[in-house]
């Protein structure tokens, strides 16, 4: 589904974070980027979400060349997402809102995007519903928490219906209760509906929780990836076995103590 | 109250410089939907004119520095040294160079209403949080699209502010620019037709006329704003 070729970047003139770098992600496979800040997680998302431009190489997403924000990749930040100025359920709508202001061009919003008026808000309502916070749809950012926030950013994201959901740090300040919920929201969206996701955290228990492939990037200059295969992903709460644990030891290893 | 005091004062002074409110609200009532009338009207088009002129151009203006600070860098420089201009000192400069038409006189309050959005767009556009932005554009925005749904909203409320405290400058230049080159408009009208030939009720009148006009726009744009800023009027509630 993704494939990476090549790809180098760098922020003006300070030394590159990628160079060389090559990746690729099959269909409906679930991702974790893990590293320390400033190893470029969030740059490779912006990346693959087509907000930045690489310096050399090339990203493909189903065989298509990126060169701007691609309808069907879904993006979720850690804050900061959400209009201030709208309700739960324009925001949660604005994607559908952004297609309908385009109409079907192919360019902002995909050739398949006709949807009417009243199929959008119904949309809407069950992806609200969904992530538990139809009730609040008449409610402004302001007056939510952060748990509530970060669901409305998420249900905005699957109202657009995307076939890959890049997220950045989406729960690293969520409590514990809401944090398993959304995870297992994702998961699940993965086992049912082949939702490809690449998931970055700092969190190296979330990591193995929600990667079937983990992907580590160091400070500095990332050319060669380093992916570790992980069996024990899929497992959110409830008391994790020894084999998790030592998963979680695997990885800690290799980010080298450079984490904390 | 105000008329009380007002009727008071003016039974007291018994002179004709100070008609009552009686007298005033009868000049005015009479004349309102005839000659006053089509001088408020005058005067009304031109704010309205100036107003909109200066909205459509400082906007994209201002957004346009918000967002690109090597623009910005030119500019500012420049914005920082016309800002505090009385631009009313412009007036003979303009009817030289624009010549002595209605357009000029609008151009005059266009100008100081424009500076006024052109400062607050441009901070309220640089002021947005570039994750803001970025996740709007992954939702597929162009730049219309990021226009449309976030620059607009996000400077409307500081757009109506800016109006609100320039639309009183606004009117008392108006006044000014009036008083000559036309021979339509409250300025002209409270200075030339009435208080030069002693006619103090119809003067005092075309006052009346002309602190409607502030008040009714006023008014507009404070309601306008309530509106655009009910988010923040919500209190902080459900946190947890």
């Amino acid at each position: 589904m993704i494939r990476v070729n090549d790809l180098s970047f760098a922020y003006g003139q300070h030394p590159s974070i990628f160079k060389g770098f090559n990746l690729s992600v099959e269909k409906g496979e679930a991702w974790v980027v893990i590293g320390p800040s400033g190893c470029g997680k969030t740059t490779l998302l912006y990346l693959l979400a087509g907000l930045r431009r690489p310096l050399s190489g090339r990203i493909f997403i189903e065989e298509k060349l990126i060169t701007r924000p691609r309808p069907r990749t879904g993006l979720v930040l850690q804050d900061h997402g959400l209009l201030p100025w709208a309700t739960v359920f324009n925001n949660a709508r604005l994607g559908l809102s952004i297609w309908e202001f385009y109409g079907p061009d192919g360019k902002h919003a995909p050739r398949d995007s006709k949807i009417n008026k009243k199929e959008a808000d119904k949309r809407v309502d069950f992806w609200l519903k969904r992530l538990g916070i139809l009730h609040l749809k008449d409610r402004y950012p302001i007056q939510l928490s952060r748990g509530q926030r970060q669901r409305t950013a998420i249900a905005r994201s699957l109202a657009m219906e995307p076939d890959l959901l890049l997220l950045d740090e989406p729960f690293s300040a969520l409590d514990a209760p809401t944090r398993e919920e959304l995870e297992r929201l994702v998961l699940d969206l993965n086992f049912k509906q082949e939702l490809t996701y690449i998931l970055v955290t700092h969190d190296i228990e979330g990591a193995v929780a929600m990667g079937a492939k983990i992907l580590i990037l160091q400070k500095g200059q990332n050319s060669r990836p380093r992916v570790i295969e992980n069996h024990c992903w899929g497992r959110v709460g409830g008391v994790k076995g020894n084999l998790f644990l030592e998963q979680c030891d695997k990885i800690r290893l290799e980010l080298g103590g450079a984490l904390f | 109250m105000l008329l009380v005091g007002w009727e008071v004062l003016a039974l007291a002074l018994n002179q004709p410089i100070l008609p009552t409110p009686v007298q005033v609200l009868k000049a005015f009532f009479e004349s309102i939907f005839g000659h006053l009338g089509l001088h408020l009207l005058a005067s009304s088009a031109r704010v309205v004119a100036a107003i909109l002129a200066a909205v459509a151009t400082a906007v994209p203006a201002g957004l346009g520095l918000g967002q690109l600070p090597a623009l910005n860098r030119i500019f500012s420089p420049l914005i920082a040294v016309i800002y505090p201009i009385p631009k009313i000192v412009f007036l003979p400069v303009i009817y030289v160079m624009m010549g002595i038409t209605d357009f000029s006189k609008v151009f005059l309050i266009a100008i100081i209403i424009f500076f006024q959005i052109l400062v607050v767009v441009r901070d309220e556009a640089a002021n947005l949080h570039p994750e803001l932005i970025l996740s709007v554009r992954s939702l597929g925005a162009g730049r219309l699209a990021l226009f449309r749904y976030v620059y607009l909203p996000a400077s409307l409320p500081a757009v109506l502010t800016a109006l609100r405290v320039s639309v009183g400058t606004a009117v008392a230049v108006l006044f000014i620019a009036e008083q000559s080159l036309t021979t339509w408009g409250l300025g002209y009208y409270i200075v030339v037709e009435t208080y030069q030939v002693l006619r103090y009720e119809e003067m005092y009148a075309g006052i009346v006329a002309m602190s409607l006009l502030g008040l009714v726009l006023y008014l507009i744009i404070h309601a306008l704003e309530a509106k655009v800023t009910r988010h923040l009027d919500q209190g902080v509630e459900g946190m947890g």
